[in-house]
């Protein structure tokens, strides 16, 4: 049992004025807008994966230190591969009592089903952190470094190899495709699953030959010996140097650019308001997710996770949501995933 | 033994007075919930999971849990009374519950629940207990083939089991899948049938399916029969619950098939919905009162209750040492454990063993304490029944639409709901089976995804149904199910008790 530490109460509203001025820069006479209601946080993605995890970690967060008067409620709206949380939020314009976590479907979805919604009409409040993926394999087998793994995937058969992932033609099915530019022309058998948990146990009991889980979605299994991580998809280590294993932390995981694999990839957790807010109301969300980026509780979740803890909000953010955009414009067209392609 | 000791020692921290008192509020809490349709069992706990962040971990999840036990008795309530199922694994129920409350013995019917759930509930306790380390490694055998052969298993013992043409009973089915299709397909990633139409993106809640199927078309029919829902037969009899034990003795070896099916699915982790269906049909082709099944019969009660329960409370084992949910009510417990800091997964058993044994004990202690409760409000719930059908009706419609309303917040859930209820009317006037549709919908997008995985893995060859002792054996059970009628029909000539109406 760990104990909990409640961060001094401020005054709600002195807090929040504060933080709309710091946050945008406002001139003095910002006036503060907290919410007059329930703030229902909706997550475009099933129960049990990663963003669901957070955003209940983010509620129950919310709730324990107080840091909102009015409740929060999480609903799942995962329809249409998240489709159908984007256009509630689309449709709520101007409505400040709706917040959305994203993933990678922000932008993947609406390129390979063409149900018509992008970032755009909605409001970017801030980056919560970036998730990380890793290439894991199951410990029984003799593939000791990502090199081993490409090594044989490129001196077997054509889609001899089978890659376990979350959903189609999503995140993890890209960073597959990615992937077979270094394996020798060879193919990936991609296998699609519905969430990030089940995808880890089915490479434990070798069903699949390898995953590209994010962390926490397979650290549980990590720490008992099931699974071996062979490198992590981004240009430097993970700074959590705490022994996750008995000899292992996520720090002592290659890069996959190391291992010869020059693939980098990681997913926005971010959050996003209906379009025609005012700036207050953004200002409020700001502060209201600094506020909980400061509690223990949350630097836990992050280590636990081997999440990227990277802040942003304001035009910083929207330009790195951007530039995401273009890059996985580019991905799902490299790998012949955007709607109509076929 | 090692166990008996951790579990005494998880006695002692589940039995104090302030856990004792939540178990209590929990399970009545749970009940409510498990009452009201819409709410359902993952709604309640995810609304309830902040309240107990001030909490201790272990007292947190037995309270938890105990919502959850509480729901799974609830459920019964309304199937029994109401014909409407609050969640997949009871639809079953309401094969022979109904009819039971009908016949003015809806205290037996409720009282054969409760005590069947209680039942298969404790016998998966005590498999959790004794077996835990050996059994969780099991569920790693399963993948995609192994997945589809359970479902194929179940379809297949539900064919030819109605009373009616077996076509009727595969005519309702291909419509259950063909409505199991709508919405995204999750292996190309790509809309079906969705006519463009954003609600659609979801495809068909089970939910209003079965509120829509069920609970209208149940109310419509009931209007058309010139209110013949006799309220005033449900007698109150005080020693129902004794005679109905009696009675249930009798029926020891239905009982013992469902706890091994449900715990066998729970574990593996098939989920409660197949196990009840299972057992339901299992129990429907053995039994020497098999004919009488779908028209009031206690043992069809029983059946699928033991099942849904034992494989409810085994379904936690999977999610405790491999953190993957066996149903979305496990999912949202599974968020309030990462709150607390523990992690699902096979080391949950050495690092935390007060905290596990502390909700092993608690699954005991919460069913019993379930128990007490549901059993002596039996003739309360069952006094409902004595309303007049014309205040009854219209409250349960209101319900309904409530229900339908508050699954995603949506008024065209309502108008689905409807549409299903006339659907349900028109199955019961042309005497097509509702079950088989409903199983279709409930299990249909699972079983087609299991399928081309398996076919992903496989490059498309059929012999990975029987790549494996496992795989092989439970996809052999399942054609035997399959032409079992057809070759019972041929044994033996066809009874007058088989034109009868199929259940609904």
């Amino acid at each position: 049992m760990k104990a909990l530490n409640y961060p001094s109460m401020r005054g709600c509203i002195g807090a929040a004025i504060a933080g709309a001025i710091s946050v945008v820069g406002l001139a003095s006479s910002a006036q503060a807008w907290e919410p007059t209601k329930q703030v229902t946080f909706i997550i475009p993605a099933g129960t049990g994966g990663g963003a669901d995890q957070m955003a209940r970690f983010v509620q129950g967060v919310v709730t324990k230190h107080n840091l909102m008067k009015q409740p929060m409620v999480v609903i799942n709206k995962a329809g249409g591969a998240g489709a159908e949380g984007f256009l509630e939020v689309k449709k709520s314009k101007g409505d400040p009592h709706q917040i959305i976590i994203t993933l990678s479907n922000l932008f993947t979805t609406p390129l390979a089903t063409g149900v018509p919604f992008n970032w755009k009409e909605l409001t970017p409040v801030a980056m919560l952190a970036l998730d990380q993926f890793v290439l894991w394999v199951n410990s029984e087998t003799s593939y000791k470094s990502a090199k081993d793994y490409i090594t044989a995937i490129s001196a077997g058969a054509d889609k001899q190899f089978k890659m376990g992932g979350t959903g189609s033609k999503q995140e993890d099915q890209i960073i597959t495709v990615a992937l077979e530019k270094v394996t020798g022309g060879k193919h990936f058998t991609y296998v699609p699953y519905r969430g990030g948990g089940e995808v880890a146990v089915q490479l434990v009991g070798k069903h699949v030959d390898s995953t590209v889980n994010n962390p926490i979605e397979a650290v549980a299994q990590w720490r008992a010996g099931a699974l071996r991580p062979l490198c992590i998809f981004d240009d430097k280590r993970s700074t959590y140097t705490t022994k996750v294993t008995t000899d292992m932390a996520w720090s002592d995981i290659p890069t996959c650019k190391q291992s010869g694999v020059d693939v980098d990839y990681q997913m926005l957790r971010g959050i996003f308001m209906p379009g025609g807010v005012t700036k207050e109301q953004v200002a409020f969300y700001v502060d209201l997710f600094k506020k909980v980026r400061e509690t223990p509780d949350w630097k836990e979740f992050m280590e636990k996770g081997a999440f990227n803890n990277t802040f942003m909000s304001g035009d910083e953010y929207t330009k790195w949501v951007a530039a995401a955009e273009t890059r996985h414009q580019e991905l799902m067209k490299g790998a012949g995933f955007l709607a109509g392609a076929k | 033994m090692e166990e008996i000791s951790s579990l005494m020692q998880g006695f002692g921290v589940a039995l104090t007075p302030y856990n004792l008192a939540l178990m209590f509020v929990g399970i009545v809490l749970g009940v409510i919930i498990g009452v009201l349709p819409g709410l359902g069992g993952a709604n309640g706990v995810a609304i309830l999971l902040p309240l107990t962040f001030s909490m201790p971990p272990t007292s947190a999840i037995i309270m938890l849990s105990c919502i959850y036990w509480g729901a799974l008795f609830g459920g019964a309530i309304t199937s029994i009374l109401f014909n409407i199922p609050g969640e997949p694994w009871s639809v079953a129920t309401t094969f022979d519950g109904h009819p039971m409350a009908r016949q003015g013995r809806a205290d037996e019917a409720l009282t054969a629940a409760f005590t069947s759930s209680f039942v298969g509930a404790f016998v998966a306790v005590v498999v959790i207990t004794f077996l835990a380390p050996l059994i969780a490694r099991f569920a790693l055998q399963f993948g995609p083939a192994e997945f589809f052969s359970v479902f194929f298993l179940t379809f297949a013992s539900f064919v030819g089991m109605g009373r009616g043409s077996p076509w009727k009973t595969i005519a309702a089915m291909a419509l259950g899948f063909a409505l199991a299709t709508v919405g995204m397909d999750g292996v190309t990633g790509q809309l079906r049938m969705t006519f463009g139409f954003d609600q659609l993106l979801s495809g068909f809640g089970f939910l209003i399916a079965v509120i829509g199927l069920f609970g209208i078309g149940e109310i419509l029919a009931s209007m058309e029969t010139g209110l013949q829902f006799k309220g005033s037969e449900a007698k109150l009899r005080l020693g129902v619950v004794l005679t109905t034990w009696k009675k249930l003795l009798t029926y020891w070896a239905t009982s013992i098939r469902s706890c091994v099916i449900g715990c066998w699915m729970g574990i593996t982790p098939g989920g409660a919905t197949p196990a009840s269906f299972m057992s339901y049909g299992l129990a429907k082709r053995i039994s020497p009162r098999g004919a009488n099944f779908g028209k009031g019969e206690m043992e069809g009660v029983v059946a699928p209750e033991t099942a849904a329960h034992a494989a409810g409370t085994s379904a936690l084992l999977p999610m405790l040492t491999l953190g993957i949910p066996g149903s979305p009510t496990a999912a949202v417990l599974l968020g309030g454990l990462l709150i607390w800091g523990l992690q699902p997964g096979p080391l949950l058993f050495v690092e935390q063993k007060e905290f596990v044994w502390g909700l092993i004990a608690s699954m005991y202690l919460g069913n019993i304490v379930g128990l007490i409760v549901v059993l002596t409000c039996v003739p309360l719930f069952a006094a409902i029944l004595r309303v007049p059908f014309s205040i009854v009706a219209p409250v349960i419609l209101v319900i309904c639409a409530i229900g339908a309303y508050t699954v995603n917040n949506a008024m065209f859930d309502v108008w689905l709901m409807l549409v299903f209820g006339v659907v349900g009317y028109a199955f019961n006037k042309l005497d097509y089976p509702l079950a088989p549709l409903v199983l279709a919908i409930v299990l249909g997008d699972r079983a087609e995804e299991s399928f081309r995985q398996s076919m992903l893995l496989s490059q498309g060859n059929l012999s990975i149904f029987w790549s494996n002792p496992l795989v092989a054996s439970i996809m052999s059970l399942g054609l035997l199910m399959l032409v079992w009628p057809l070759l019972s029909s041929l044994r033996t000539p066809k009874t007058p008790g088989q034109s009868a109406a199929a259940p609904s």
